[in-house]
């Protein structure tokens, strides 16, 4: 299976179909989060959050368990109502997307009774593409995340990697202008982890779509985020902001700025992550 | 305890893994028919009370010949077909119904939760009523006991869907129809599928009770007949062509299964 993910690779960096080369390289749209707070009943979640993402940019968030770091991704994409405040956006959606706020999952989230190509097809078949324009689109974001030949496999076939990456290939087929990922790797093991990172960082500059990336893991937030958003622990503020402007496909993980920023970053939450922990355990003795 | 030169680690792990043997099922029936006809033939199994197994064969060839056999299966097989397909399609639009909306889920839950513990047989005296001693009452009597199990097999099937596959749908703004049709459908279909299992043999069962009140026909009313003339044989004739019959309907719906559910 290892050398597929390669190939997928090299055939990405050589230039996918996907994102013909007229095409706007910063498709994504600008996002804003405002004032925004979200309650479980009495439970606080996330307390006054104001966010803006600029388009094509990656953010990161992170931060201690239960911060609300998913809840405010499912409020950006839709999926939750916020108790107070918003989230707006502005920018041009292409005429070729499908579905602008789009979802990468951590559980993949594979039809197990739908082989790899009609999972894709799955996100198109309500769309107004034609049947061939369909199949084209299947065809290249396959080609693409280095999934061609296993297009008639089911997902019960495949390794943890592959199926994210049918996750991947499913996202970028319709187009997202804004991708939404919700620990995409944190159901991987650790050697399929570094090489989809690698894949991920390639497939995020290429199509420059603005990004809402949740992650625990700081390696990944350092690799891949224009920002590093970091909450508090529960309820969930901005604790602080961290740029990094060195395009992503520059850095390493053992570049010495990228290690500087990633331990930073773990100074900012590692007492409230203990704290967060605790809690989370007494919530669980309760 | 000190082990010297050296043991073999013992292996822990026997049992509890049972395995399905087709051959020991069918040499098991095989050896029951064998004792039967055993006994039958040393004289140890009186024939009033139980007729040997080639009386019985004897019974089903007449049967068979004389076109009362294909009279009788035939009109059972459409009452059943008939009476399980009406239940069936309810069932599972109310078991969708109960599963999908709030508006159907607590006066469904409490409308099956009050009806299906009754027992169907007690209600064909009624429904010779309602609907006449002809084919109608026949046909709901199987008709309602199929209806009950399919809707909480159907229900307990769309519950089962995993949330992140209709989170999902949503995400990717597939259509509601879509969500029904191309992600809880399929997903409930192996619940679905297990409940017609149960509901095939309810249908068998429901049709002998329904044909033994006021019917000339079927394969209830031949052994009810069959009893009151004390021909056992032919009793039991009927009853292994209602088990061949059961036999029949598990056999294709495993085929459904292995065809629907291919990617397990």
């Amino acid at each position: 299976m290892t050398p597929s993910v390669h190939r997928g690779a090299l055939r990405l960096a050589s230039g996918g179909a996907i994102l013909p080369d007229n095409r706007p390289r910063d498709r994504g749209l600008a996002l804003k989060v405002d004032h925004l707070s979200h309650r479980y009943g009495d439970l606080s979640v996330l307390d006054g959050i104001d966010l803006a993402i600029e388009p094509g940019s990656v953010a990161v968030l992170v931060g201690p368990s239960g911060c609300g770091k998913s809840t405010l991704l499912n409020i950006i994409g839709g999926l939750l109502k916020p108790s107070d405040g918003s989230v707006s956006y502005s920018g041009e959606i292409a005429p070729d997307c499908i579905n602008p706020f789009t979802y990468v999952f951590q559980d993949f989230a594979l039809l197990p009774w739908r082989s790899v190509g009609g999972n894709v097809s799955l996100v198109l078949e309500d769309s107004t593409l034609s049947a061939r324009e369909r199949s084209q689109r299947i065809d290249e974001v396959l080609a693409l995340t280095g999934l061609k030949e296993f297009k008639d496999a089911y997902p019960g076939q495949l390794s943890g990697g592959m199926r994210q990456r049918v996750g991947i290939s499913r996202a970028l087929s319709v187009r997202p202008a804004c991708l939404l990922m919700d620990e995409p790797l944190s159901a991987l093991d650790a050697q399929s982890r570094l090489l989809l990172l690698e894949e991920f960082a390639q497939i995020i500059d290429r199509a420059r779509t603005t990004t809402v990336y949740v992650t625990h893991n700081l390696n990944e937030a350092v690799r891949l985020g224009h920002q590093i958003v970091v909450l508090s622990r529960r309820p969930g503020r901005v604790k602080e902001i961290i740029r990094i402007d060195r395009p992503i496909t520059e850095r390493r993980a053992t570049d010495a700025d990228m290690v500087e920023i990633e331990a930073h970053v773990w100074d900012l939450i590692r007492n409230e992550a203990a704290i967060a922990d605790k809690e989370l355990g007494h919530a669980g003795d309760a | 305890m000190r082990a010297t030169p050296e043991t073999i680690v013992p292996f822990r792990a026997k049992g509890f893994a049972p395995r399905s043997n087709p051959v020991m099922g069918a040499a098991s029936i095989a050896a029951l028919v064998g004792l039967w006809q055993l006994g039958s033939s040393l004289g140890w199994i009186s024939p009033v009370f139980l007729p040997a197994p080639h009386e019985v064969a004897g019974a089903i060839y007449r049967m068979a010949v004389s076109g009362e056999l294909w009279r009788h299966l035939s009109v059972s097989l459409w009452r059943i077909v008939l009476g399980w397909t009406l239940g069936t399609v309810v069932g599972v639009a109310a078991g969708f119904a109960m599963g999908l909306f709030t508006l159907a889920r607590s006066p469904m839950q409490a409308f099956v939760g009050i009806l299906f513990p009754v027992p169907k047989i007690a209600l064909v005296p009624l429904f010779i009523i309602w609907f006449g001693i002809d084919e109608g009452s026949k046909i709901a009597t199987i008709a309602i006991g199929v209806f009950f199990p399919t809707v909480i097999s159907t229900a307990a099937g769309v519950e089962a869907v995993q949330k992140n596959l209709i989170r999902l749908g949503q995400s990717f703004n597939l259509s509601r129809w879509s969500i029904i049709t191309k992600i809880i459908l399929p997903g409930a279909l192996p619940s679905i599928l297990a409940g017609f299992r149960i509901t095939l043999s309810v249908s068998i069962l429901l049709l002998v009770a329904a044909e033994m009140i006021g019917a000339q026909e079927g394969l209830g009313a031949y052994i009810i007949r069959a009893g009151d003339l004390f021909q056992t044989d032919s009793l039991i004739g009927g009853v292994v062509i209602l088990a061949a019959l059961g036999l029949l309907f598990v056999g294709l719906l495993g085929l459904a299964e292995r065809r629907l559910l291919r990617w397990r």
